[in-house]
């Protein structure tokens, strides 16, 4: 088992660094040149201006040093300064990404809520209208676009009917509540404040829908093929020959085994809502990490980006180790 | 826990199963064909050029003469969506038909080879598969410039690992055969054992699984376009409508139907991928 987690660990270390190092040639083999952008023509036909740039921001350097010398800066904490917004990228994210965090959890929730109750019964009723409901609904949820859906559903719920907030993450009106932990509903319940906690529980109703969508679909898939699974297994049909109740069978036997799937999709499932948030947030103004994502790119936000892509692919890696950790503990199997 | 329990229902005739499993899939390929047809005949069928502007007649609702509007700059919102079909579709087929090539590449000769090239080609699978899909593509896209080459560049560089993987299995389960055995044992270059023996045998569920990842490159490829990295404009492209009606929400037709459009274009691609993927799985079929 230790031996596991080690090997688990280092190779999830030299991951992270192999990914700097695809973030780093990215944001450097840009075909456009970095000097006319920032020069303009006029400083740019003047060579000794130009070499003058080029070594104040070390781009006269070899490309292997540059490399060193923006991974030094990531082990600080320093991934540059934002092009757009004048700031470190790094305060940046940290500013925008308790929203995206409350967003991808609550919908992560309610992904797992849905799917896993639909996959079960899709499962336990296979080949009844109850699987063919199942297998269309999480079909139409992961061909949605997100973007559009989120359309759709501001147009619908917020525009039409008018019974959903707009856009954002409270009134425009309301003020938010004291910090401490950045996500509204916990702040809001902290500060005592049951008005704030109303209005940002409704605002996270439409985003978390749409986002949830397409991983709602997903989970009730997996839960529908992992049970099907088990339920082919010998121990199974032993229960049943014992004359164990179906239920009991179904809950105590069949669903514990048929979850872990579940779990490792579970833990990527979340990585990806964080990273489907780009599409949701932009259609919703919600101020998080995908919004800011958007405006970045559409800035050709070069430190931005990177900064984003780095920060994101790393906790990306880190789900993906917890995962296979929890995995290791859920099936004793892996631990070989 | 006490009460009620599950009753399972009894199995329904063969041809009710069959309805079933493999209804779906006939919608799905129908749905695909329209589409493709649609794309091929675009410039036939459109009632107008896409491309005309007439600002006279902007934000026009559906009528007889526009079935589907117009937009911002009064185009006809059903020509444009006709044309972005070829667009969609051509990319979709673009990055994945590619993406399997370079990935079943790199797949079956890491696989043929084991050993350190095997560990470094699948390290580097790996390497990209940490990172989310669509934020790695749009930091390439942006870094390459906004077109349609540039964004099925940097889709292809998200792509072709999965195929990679899955060409990996399928090889490593055909190397541990006998004829191939036999063919080593018979002194055949490798290269020939791969090209000739080992592919052909592997190459069934890999081209039917390629062809049914179309749809998850058409939607990704709309969401970069609706970021403003896909097309450049005026172009119609799908994602790029939806994302020029997204702010109007009383001309709600002009992002609507390219929506539509999407979704029903993916959804055939799925709902024929879901049944396929059933017939492919031995274990679903003998049941």
């Amino acid at each position: 088992m230790l031996r596991y987690v080690i090997t688990r660990l280092l190779s999830a270390a030299a991951m992270a660094v192999l990914a700097t190092l695809v973030v780093f040639l990215i944001a450097n083999t840009v075909p456009g040149d970095p000097v006319l952008a920032q020069l303009g023509d006029m400083a740019a036909s003047n060579p000794q201006t130009v070499a003058e740039w080029r070594a104040k921001w070390g781009l006269d350097l070899p490309l292997w040093q540059r490399y060193g010398i923006f991974l030094q800066g990531v082990v600080h904490g320093d991934l540059g300064i934002s092009i757009a917004s004048q700031r470190p990228v790094l305060d940046d994210i940290v500013q925008y990404a308790p929203a995206t965090v409350e967003l991808a959890t609550i919908a992560f929730i309610l992904a797992l809520g849905l799917g896993i109750p639909l996959g079960i019964a899709a499962a336990v009723w296979r080949d009844s209208w109850v699987d063919a409901t199942a297998r269309a609904v999480s079909l139409i949820g992961v061909s949605s676009p997100t973007f559009w859906l989120a359309f759709v559903m501001l147009a619908v719920f917020y525009g039409g009917l008018q019974i959903a907030p707009g856009p954002g993450r409270l009134d425009p009106i309301a003020f938010p509540p004291d910090s401490v932990t950045g996500l509204f509903l916990v702040d809001s319940l902290l500060a005592g404040d049951w008005e704030t906690f109303r209005d940002a529980a409704a605002h996270l109703v439409l985003p978390s829908i749409v986002l949830a969508a397409a991983t709602i679909g997903l989970i009730t898939r997996t839960t529908r093929a992992a049970m099907l699974e088990t339920m082919q297994q010998d121990y199974v049909r032993v229960s049943r020959a014992k004359g164990l109740r179906e239920r009991f069978i179904i809950f105590r036997h069949i669903l514990p085994n048929a979850l872990i799937p579940v779990v490792t999709l579970g833990g990527l499932a979340y990585a990806n809502l964080l990273a489907g948030a780009v599409m949701t947030e932009t259609v919703f103004s919600w101020p998080g990490l995908g919004r800011y994502t958007f405006r970045s790119a559409a800035a050709l936000d070069f430190p931005a980006i990177m900064g984003i892509t780095l920060v994101v692919s790393i906790s990306y890696l880190l789900v993906n180790l917890l995962v296979d950790l929890s995995y290791a503990l859920l099936d004793p199997r892996v631990r070989r | 826990m006490s009460g009620a329990s599950i009753t399972i229902p009894a199995a329904p005739s063969r041809r009710r199963r069959m309805w079933r499993r493999y209804g779906l899939a006939g919608i799905g390929a129908g749905i695909v064909l329209a589409w493709l047809l649609v794309a091929l005949l675009a410039p036939w069928i459109a009632p107008y050029n896409p491309d005309f502007v007439d600002v006279a007649n902007r934000l026009q609702p559906p009528s007889a003469t526009h079935w589907l509007g117009t937009d911002a700059l009064g185009r006809d919102c059903f020509s444009r969506l006709l044309w972005g079909a070829r667009i969609s579709l051509l990319a979709g087929f673009t990055v994945v038909l590619l993406g399997a090539l370079f990935g079943t590449f790199v797949g079956m000769v890491a696989a043929y080879a084991r050993g350190w090239v095997d560990e470094a080609l699948m390290r580097l699978t790996d390497l990209v598969l940490c990172f989310p899909p669509i934020i790695l593509a749009l930091a390439i896209a942006a870094a390459l410039g906004i077109g349609t080459r540039n964004t099925i560049i940097a889709m292809l560089v998200v792509w072709w690992p999965k195929f990679a993987r899955l060409a990996r299995a399928l090889a490593l389960v055909q190397r541990g055969q006998e004829y191939v055995e036999a063919a080593v044992v018979l002194g055949l270059k490798p290269a020939r054992i791969l090209g000739r023996h080992i592919v052909p045998n592997a190459i069934g569920p890999l081209v039917v699984l390629v062809t049914l990842d179309v749809g998850n490159a058409i939607i990704t490829f709309a969401g970069l376009s609706f970021l403003g990295l896909g097309v450049v404009p005026p172009t119609p492209e799908w994602g790029a409508m939806v994302a020029e009606g997204r702010e109007l929400v009383e001309q709600w037709w002009v992002a609507t139907f390219p929506g539509l459009a999407i979704l029903s274009i993916v959804l055939g691609f799925n709902f024929l991928g879901d049944g396929v993927r059933d017939w492919l799985d031995p274990k679903a079929r003998s049941r």
